[in-house]
């Protein structure tokens, strides 16, 4: 049968805003399968985004939403979970909004470890306004405010959360469809902070400037690129040049700031 | 024995033409008609519903028995 997304959609939103090929429409398909999969309640879910093409993603699904201001995601996200500690609280954005703008916040919630699930759209540019590079703009690309090509390197937003302290972190892409709602399940199954990372193509802003003809084209980069964490481990340093780990990168057991402040509470209530 | 068809239905109101369910079709059921996509050879779907996970407009449901 085919999937009933209507369930999870809003009446009347769709089409939505996305560009042509824009490969967020994917990731919130793969978002609502992963709901599904988990038999989440509309009620008990509460899905938090900054600003940015990504972030617009909770106006179209039919839970609990939180459309806050750029890059504060994380912020909004923990307010939510710590007056409400038995909601799933789902946090999604672009990577310019999560580890630029909203960077900070970003680490700080990964090293807190709260339990929330983080999905990352990295469309490696500023889509939204413009087309500005973006810390995980690759070197050498092009963008609206680098014509000459990008001098920095990239973020390798996976390095980064596992660095800053995440419990769980996994990455996928728009082009493997069927792999990113099993991640993002286990991600909101997880306890502790968890970031999905899918890699993503934005063939307005960052494919017209940095010569992809066409959708395909991205597409077939992210098929490309992409190779599976066990595949890798049989792979030399040589092979593994230019390529990206997906899978499960990341993922370890260890206490979590929404269980030790609920301790925090008992602490002080019985010291009165 | 007959093999039975599933129904792709296309919401042309959905598609805004990005190509990727055609493309990427392993057996070429699909393909471009003006801006949208179409169904172009039913009988050679092979139900691996790769188009309906790929469309990011939500504009294909495909249903097998």
């Amino acid at each position: 049968m085919a999937f009933d997304y209507d369930k999870w959609i809003r009446p009347g939103k769709l089409p939505h805003i996305w560009c042509p090929g824009c490969g967020h429409g994917i990731v919130m398909k793969g978002l609502i399968r992963a709901m599904e999969t988990l038999q989440l309640k509309k009620e008990d879910t509460a899905i938090v985004s900054g600003i940015g093409c990504a972030s617009r993603l909770p106006g179209y699904i039919d839970c609990c939403t939180l459309h806050t201001a750029h890059g504060r995601a994380a912020a909004f996200a923990t307010g939510v979970k710590m007056a409400k500690p038995e909601m799933n609280v789902i946090l999604v954005g672009g990577d310019g909004d999560g580890t630029a703008i909203g960077g900070n916040h970003f680490i700080h919630a990964c090293r807190r470890n709260i339990d929330m699930t983080y999905i990352i759209m990295n469309n490696y540019i500023y889509g939204m306004t413009g087309g500005q590079f973006s810390p995980c703009t690759p070197t050498g690309a092009k963008a609206s405010t680098t014509p000459y090509g990008n001098p920095d390197p990239g973020f390798d937003i996976a390095k980064l959360a596992i660095g800053a302290g995440a419990t769980f972190v996994a990455r996928g892409t728009a082009f493997h469809a069927n792999q990113i709602d099993k991640l993002i399940a286990e991600a909101i199954q997880h306890k502790g902070f968890s970031v999905v990372e899918i890699l993503d193509d934005c063939p307005t802003t960052y494919g017209r400037r940095n010569k992809y003809k066409s959708v395909i084209e991205m597409m077939n980069r992210l098929k490309e690129v992409a190779v599976p964490v066990k595949a890798a481990e049989k792979m030399t340093a040589e092979q593994l040049q230019g390529k990206v780990l997906t899978g499960v990168l990341y993922k370890e057991e260890k206490a979590n700031y929404t269980d030790e402040y609920a301790k925090v509470i008992e602490r002080a209530k019985a010291a009165k | 024995m007959e093999k039975k068809l599933p129904t792709i239905e296309i919401i042309e109101k959905y598609c805004k033409g990005c190509h990727i369910c055609v493309e990427f079709c392993p057996t070429k059921v699909l393909e471009m008609q003006g801006f949208v996509a179409a169904v172009k050879n039913l009988e050679a779907c092979i139900k691996c519903m790769q188009c309906e996970l790929r469309c990011p407009d939500f504009a294909i449901k495909v249903t097998t028995e």
